[in-house]
């Protein structure tokens, strides 16, 4: 049995339907990344993995529950679902460790100085020890993803979703943060909507492909690079990589 | 003739500050109610489900539009002829509380729609319920946001509270028109008087509410105050 399971996921805004059935899944500590132009869906697939934003038709597991299931309580799972978030979206009014902590106190209900240790443990993991006590408004972009990914990670997470988390940051400050994701690979399971080639085909077990709603192609970094099966798939993927570097 | 007033003011000093005690209460009183439905509405208003949006869309509307004098009169005397007798002090809180909640409301709403969608987004990606997102996450930016805006509703709301005279409260205002009839020598001496209390009072508020803005200030993140 697979850890994350999607299948024949559908979803539409109005008359626009942004995902054709897509079906895919992720094991134990496997670590996907999902690319392809702007557009095509790939943050609303992973809204609709955490049910933020639900499919309309289609099924979600995971360890074996059906979270599309209106039933399951998706307050409890979705501490098991880290997202970490383009536009990071850290709470304004809290400092860095208690953006980290505030989930493990009031989600968890971990005692105050229990979570604030762990909190301090994960931030220091992410290299910000320095940085626990600034508020999201004097970080700097790549601070603040990485504040983001400790958030997630302190809620023990078995997967995390990323949607394009180096997108809104400098190039320079790409770097740190594709450290901490590299650093995470094997040990826990990502999802990760990136346009970072070099980082997907360094990390990455398997690339999703994905266009017009549809899931083009899929398979190992090797295969997907090398010789991918579709002309589509080899176009893209060209002109990508003069973009953004083969690292 | 400066004497007199003079000395007419000095004379009722114990009744004037017995009315600017009233004068406090009722506001202190309104504006806590007011507060709290205010909170409360706009929330329902945001995130409720219909028609309850909608139930406090047309009470917001019908407020705002209403003079105050015209709710004090409906309340006190209107419900009256109905066979609900009121204290008037009463009464002028109801009233009050019912215009300013209506005003409150819009400052509350927006800023509610100040707090970036995404707060939310996040906060119910960890786990947290709706109930929990906008206890922790939401209402705490919320309060930030509208200290500007509800420092002023509550100073409006000190000096609407001079209306309830009308209706026979004896605060502040009252006493002032009551000296007027009963001595009305050097009157102008007394009306300055109370016109520096509500001065006092505005400008106090104001400054204890600008303090607390800067307090709670989130380092980097609120606009920086022009003066």
């Amino acid at each position: 049995m697979h850890m994350l399971e999607v299948k024949e996921i559908h979803k539409s805004y109005g008359s626009c339907e942004v995902l054709k059935g897509i079906s895919f899944t992720v094991d134990k500590d496997e670590t996907k990344v999902i690319i392809g132009t702007s557009g095509t869906g790939k943050s609303t697939l992973l809204k609709c993995i955490n049910q933020i934003d639900p499919p309309d038709k289609g099924e979600v597991w995971l360890d074996g529950e059906e979270l599309t299931n209106l039933s399951t309580d998706m307050n409890r799972i979705r501490q098991k679902i880290g997202f970490v978030f383009q536009d990071f979206n850290l709470f304004n009014h809290l400092t860095a460790l208690q953006n980290v902590s505030i989930g493990l106190e009031k989600v968890k209900k971990i005692e105050k100085e229990k979570a604030k240790a762990r909190a301090f443990d994960e931030l220091k993991n992410v290299g910000l020890e320095k940085q626990a006590g600034q508020y999201p408004a004097q970080l700097s972009g790549g601070q603040k993803q990485r504040v983001g990914i400790a958030r997630a990670l302190a809620m023990d997470p078995v997967i995390i979703l990323f949607d394009e988390p180096t997108s809104a940051l400098d190039p320079e400050l790409i770097g740190d943060v594709l450290d901490v994701m590299k650093s995470l690979a094997g040990k826990v399971a990502m999802l990760i909507v990136t346009h970072e080639m070099g980082f997907a085909r360094n990390v990455a077990d398997e690339i999703i492909f994905m266009e017009g709603g549809n899931i083009i192609e899929s398979g190992s970094p090797e295969k997907m690079f090398n010789n991918a099966n579709k002309e589509r798939t080899r176009e893209f993927l060209g002109r990508i990589s003069c973009l953004y570097g083969k690292e | 003739m400066v004497l007199l007033g003079i000395n007419n003011l000095i004379n009722n000093l114990p009744f004037l500050f017995e009315g600017l005690g009233v004068t406090i209460l009722l506001t202190l009183i309104s504006v806590a109610l007011a507060t709290l439905f205010g909170i409360l509405l706009a929330m329902g208003r945001c995130y409720g489900r219909q028609p309850l949006p909608f139930i406090i869309y047309i009470y917001e509307k019908v407020f705002r539009g209403l003079p105050l004098l015209v709710i004090f009169f409906l309340i006190y005397f209107g419900l009256s002829q109905q066979g609900i007798h009121l204290k008037a002090f009463y009464a002028a809180v109801i009233g009050l509380v019912l215009h300013s909640t209506a005003y409150q409301i819009q400052i509350f709403r927006s800023a509610i729609s100040a707090v970036p969608d995404g707060q939310k987004t996040a906060a119910m990606s960890l786990g947290m319920s709706k109930l929990k997102t906008i206890y922790y996450i939401i209402t705490p930016q919320v309060l930030r946001f509208s200290i500007p805006g509800w420092s002023n509703e509550f100073t409006i709301l000190l000096k609407d509270s001079s209306i309830a005279f009308s209706i026979g409260v004896v605060e502040l205002m009252a006493r002032g028109d009551a000296i007027n009839s009963m001595n009305p020598e050097g009157i102008l001496y007394v009306l300055l008087f109370i016109a520096f209390l509500y001065f006092i009072l505005v400008f106090s508020i104001n400054r204890g509410l600008n303090y607390l803005e800067k307090r709670y200030r989130i380092s980097g993140y609120a606009a920086t105050s022009v003066r």
